[in-house]
């Protein structure tokens, strides 16, 4: 079956010629329409639309929007703040810089909306370090959106005002954990919080409820907010609303970003026709679906069970390549959808040597604040440096499956499960190349070429 | 006894066991409450939880209840209520108890998550204790025998950390150690309300730190050496001195201050080794500053007073007594006592006023209160002087008018009961013109000119009551036995009372107490060994309306108020 046409909501004028990232372009395209429509609404009907839309969060964890922002502790007297999440950090995960690059007012024009209806008057846009050109072009589109009376005291004169502000992270991505991120955007480490009691909801921002959503999620708003959320419910699958965009990276042909409705295209259509299979020669071995935290799929494994196709439970029997990209479908296999990046290796790659860079990773960017990440994501790190720079012990891959056991689920934020995961997985599905690395290290390469380490 | 105020009370069972608990108790108290230890190093009962050791992780489960009919779902089998148990382990010290509330500890969840958290802790932990001064009271000692795996599959290289860092003048930091708490930082914000330590790096890397530029050196940073739950914060002046286990701990009282801070006094072979806050929430909670912790160095002092003199010469102190009888017999005798002399002692100083129909002053030290536990008047014991009736005003700073009575002739003796007279404003000139009966423990201007010396001991060598700020009565033990040639300051006023013609009294507290609970309205009924550890608070409305001059503190609200049981906190 071929892949569908792409359907770009979000990414609709990303890759136009001559589009540009200010207002006078977006307003050409017809930009900041929707938000003079929405403010002339009652506030509760654009939370109605986004929670019949189903609006699923895009930063990792899908968690509904409707229902985060029917969590808000509206009776507290406090503000309530929107943070918008855009420390996109997730290794694979490339899809918010685009939107924040080249269409900002998309989400200024989200943002807004998202304001308007939970009547926040104060919007923080958390952008990571590493995007200083980022934070350049959002400051330059609030100043241009002020100029317009988008943003500021009285928007389009309606006696509503918000502001939109900028904070720059400083390259953690620990800042991507809300409550992380909020410490952070109040001045200190950013120590995630402890859930219960400080959910963002009731005590956020400044002790305040707040609001944490995702770049993409809030560009999905203001589509919501135009065609409506029984429209916007149509598009993709149920429970699994909308569009949603890929990042595909590593060993396929056509690497990028594409955008398609959430269900309707399978991993196999995916990486075969839309990114055009392997790299020549090769086969697809192993693929991360949702960002580097999430389970990785070996090729050739079977997903069985049964499903909830509309109200009956069918059969399913998948290969990798059958599987529906959405946020259930992967979450049944035991993966995740998490933040779309996908990741994917062929058999040139060593899964050892791909989970010692993953483990790198999260021992380099664990906060340190609880004892099983901050330990145990450096101990695994250092085992699996050891594997690919020294030596591998055949007891080593059911230790790291120890190791990342003690983690999960005892930590304080979900990094637990970001940095153990991987190591999880790839236990599981590789476990042959870890006990049989210490022999691939020690035999000659092929083509008798020395091994450069 | 007041009563607390009725709270709501909530049941929750713990390892089976059913107890109620005031709402809002955290697991691990109300664990504690039926005997249940839940291991834990981040939480501190008087700090804020911060959740990030992850040690005291518990299994938890509601009662299942029939979704539509709200009716409890019974167990066959056992007839009880059956229990959803939450597969995911939640932090004891972050959970409140709720109504229904159900937890385990022994399941073999909880304890792989504690084997789990030890051997983390233990990966990048240097395992120096045979060099290390907690060991005996570490933390992660005791944890790792109770609730660890006993080995190590640890193979790789261990982080390398600064191991002798200087945090300020008192505190050194063994970062190796450090388990990242968070314990010390906090006690600094919240407690000590100087808000300098924090951590940089990331990760296991991170490391603790004072901000640049600042110090760890405000008057509690010894607090963060108490809390530290492993060896990673030392005492420089008790590091490498001993081994905790070879000490002896005496209960005492701080005695900077009226605050009254309660403490242990740490003692081996007669030589104290340090001094630590002992709990009492009432008055200290758990704390108290560094300033009282050097204390106990005035025992081995230089220039401590080590015999009787009579006229300058070593005498005993017999021929002291008699010498100071025949001073006594002369007349114009005046007596200065101290307000940090027990209230023993401050009762035989009255007897001995009374004896020679002398009158009685105290010399008054007032500094300023830093509002936590050093309060404005340093002297210990002043409303122990209030309730013996050895004054009842609050003392002047000086002597004046015993100046202008020695100028004018009117007093010819004076007996001080350890308080140097020059200090408190006698002049030389005035100091020569009378004979000086002096009762003290180290050598100063007064001693220097006295015609009768008897050297007592220091507060860490005999035993008595100080009253504090708020009027409670709060015993101090001996830890150390008295400096050689040195005298019990109860028998030589005993001595000195019989001298001037007064009673026979006891000398020793047990049967002085006797003779104070007779006459002391405030304290009849009482005996010295019935006064708890933690201390009672006295009626103190009769001197009310007197102008004391500490400030609000932890635990204290002035102008005659009850302690404000939650003060300094959050």
């Amino acid at each position: 079956m071929p892949a569908p046409e792409q359907r770009r909501l979000i990414f609709r004028h990303i890759d136009e010629e001559g589009y540009s990232n200010d207002l006078a372009c977006y307003v050409r395209n017809g930009g900041y329409e929707v938000l003079r429509k929405a403010v002339q609404r009652k506030p509760e009907e654009i939370v109605d639309e986004v929670k019949k839309s189903g609006l699923r969060g895009r930063g990792g964890a899908g968690f509904p929007c409707g229902v985060k922002w029917s969590l808000l502790d509206r009776k507290s007297g406090k503000p309530i703040y929107l943070v918008v999440n855009a420390d996109e950090s997730e290794p694979g995960t490339f899809k918010d810089r685009y939107i924040i690059y080249r269409d900002p007012h998309q989400l200024l024009e989200g943002s807004v909306i998202t304001c308007f209806a939970n009547r926040v008057e104060r919007a923080f846009i958390y952008i990571r370090g590493e995007f200083p050109g980022g934070a350049k072009i959002l400051e330059r589109a609030i100043a241009e959106a002020r100029m317009a009376n988008l943003i500021g005291p009285n928007i389009l004169g309606t006696g509503y005002g918000c502001e939109v502000y900028v904070h720059r992270g400083a390259g953690a991505y620990i800042c991507g954990e809300e409550t992380g991120l909020i410490e952070s955007l109040e001045g200190k480490r950013p120590y995630p919080r402890i859930k219960p009691p400080y959910f963002p909801a009731v005590l956020g921002l400044y002790q305040c409820p707040t609001i944490v959503n995702n770049v993409e999620t809030l560009c999905h708003v203001k589509h919501i907010a135009d065609m409506g959320g029984e429209a916007y419910s149509r598009i993709g699958t149920p429970n699994n609303t909308g569009t949603r965009i890929f990042c595909v990276s590593g060993h396929v042909r056509r690497p990028g970003y594409y955008e398609f409705e959430v269900g309707k295209i399978t991993m196999g259509q995916l990486l075969n026709d839309v990114c055009g299979g392997p790299l020549p020669g090769r086969r697809f071995k192993a693929v991360i679906p949702g960002g580097s935290s999430a389970k990785v799929l070996k090729f050739g494994e079977r997903f069985k069970g049964k499903r909830k196709a509309g109200s009956e439970m069918v059969e399913y029997d998948w290969g990798v390549e059958d599987i529906p990209m959405d946020f259930d479908s992967l979450a049944m296999i035991g993966t995740m959808g998490g933040s779309g990046g996908v990741i994917v290796m062929d058999d040139s790659a060593s899964m050892v040597e791909a989970l010692g860079n993953i483990n790198a990773f999260y021992s380099h960017e664990s906060c340190g604040q609880c004892t099983p990440c901050r330990e145990g994501s450096l101990w695994m790190k250092k085992i699996t440096a050891r594997m690919v720079h020294g030596s591998a012990r055949p007891e080593d891959g059911p230790l790291l499956k120890s190791v990342a056991d003690q983690i999960a689920g005892r930590t304080i934020c979900a990094f637990g499960e970001a940095c153990a995961w991987p190591t999880q997985s790839f236990i599981a599905k590789f476990g042959d190349e870890f006990s049989g690395y210490a022999q691939k290290k020690a035999a000659p390469r092929p083509d008798g070429v020395p091994e450069l380490i | 006894m007041i009563q607390p105020a009725a709270t709501d009370l909530i049941t929750v069972t713990i390892d089976g066991k059913e107890i109620a608990v005031p709402k809002g108790t955290n697991l691990i108290e109300a664990a504690r409450q039926v005997g249940v230890d839940v291991p834990f190093y981040c939480y501190h009962p008087k700090l804020t939880v911060v959740g990030n050791c992850r040690m005291c992780l518990v299994e938890l489960g509601m009662g299942a209840v029939d979704p539509a009919t709200k009716a409890p779902v019974v167990d066959p089998a056992t007839g009880r209520q059956r229990i959803n148990w939450i597969p995911r382990p939640a932090i004891g010290c972050g959970t409140s108890v709720s109504p229904g509330m159900h937890v385990r500890t022994t399941t073999q969840m909880v304890k792989e998550c504690r084997e789990g958290v030890m051997e983390f802790l233990l990966v990048n932990h240097p395992l120096d204790c045979p060099i290390c001064d907690q060991a005996g009271e570490c933390k992660l000692q005791e944890q790792a025998t109770g609730y660890g795996r006993g080995y190590s599959r640890f193979v790789e290289h261990k982080n390398v950390k600064p191991k002798r860092t200087l945090l300020g003048p008192r505190v050194m930091l063994d970062d190796e150690r450090c388990i990242l708490c968070s314990r010390c930082i906090r006690f600094c914000k919240e407690v000590a309300k100087d808000d300098v330590l924090g951590f940089t790096e990331r990760g296991s890397y991170s490391t603790l730190t004072c901000y640049p530029g600042r110090k760890l050196e405000n008057n509690y940073s010894l607090n963060t050496v108490d809390i530290c739950p492993v060896g990673a914060l030392t005492s420089t002046d008790f590091r490498f001195k001993m081994r905790v286990w070879f000490l002896k701990q005496t209960n005492s009282v701080d005695a900077e201050s009226s605050a009254g801070a309660n403490t242990l006094v740490w003692s081996r072979e007669g030589a104290i080794y340090r001094i630590t806050p002992r709990q009492n929430d009432a008055v200290n909670d758990v704390w108290m500053a560094d300033s009282g912790r050097i204390l106990y160095k005035e025992v081995r002092a230089q220039g401590r007073l080590e015999s009787v003199r009579v006229n300058g010469a070593e005498s005993a102190l017999g021929f002291a007594v008699a010498e100071a009888a025949g001073l006594f017999a002369k007349g114009g005798v005046a007596v200065v006592g101290s307000g940090r002399s027990s209230l023993e002692e401050q009762f035989l100083t009255r007897k001995l006023a009374v004896a020679l129909g002398a009158p009685a002053r105290l010399v008054s030290r007032v500094g300023e209160g830093d509002g936590i536990l050093v309060s404005a008047d340093r002297n210990p014991n002043v409303r122990g002087a209030l309730v013996v009736g050895l004054i009842s005003s609050l003392p002047s700073a000086s002597l004046e008018s015993l100046g202008a009575e020695i100028d004018s002739g009117k007093t010819t003796t004076v007996v001080s009961v350890g308080e140097d007279l020059a200090a408190a404003g006698l002049s030389a000139a005035q100091l020569a013109k009378v004979s000086v009966v002096y009762l003290g423990t180290h050598a100063n201007a007064s001693s220097a000119a006295a015609r009768v010396v008897i050297p007592t001991l220091t507060v860490f060598e005999k035993s008595g009551t100080f009253v504090n700020q708020q009027f409670r009565i709060q015993r101090f033990a001996k830890a150390v036995p008295g400096a050689a040639g040195a005298s019990e300051d109860l028998l030589a006023l005993a001595k000195l009372v019989a001298a001037a013609g007064g009673p026979i009294l006891g000398a020793d507290v047990g049967s002085l107490w006797r003779a104070i609970a007779a006459e002391v309205p405030v304290l009849a009924t009482m005996s010295y060994a019935d006064i708890p550890d933690n201390g009672l608070l006295l009626d103190g409305s009769a001197w009310a309306g007197l102008p004391f001059a500490e400030g609000p503190a932890l635990h204290y609200a002035p102008a005659g108020g009850a302690p404000r049981e939650a003060a300094g906190r959050g």
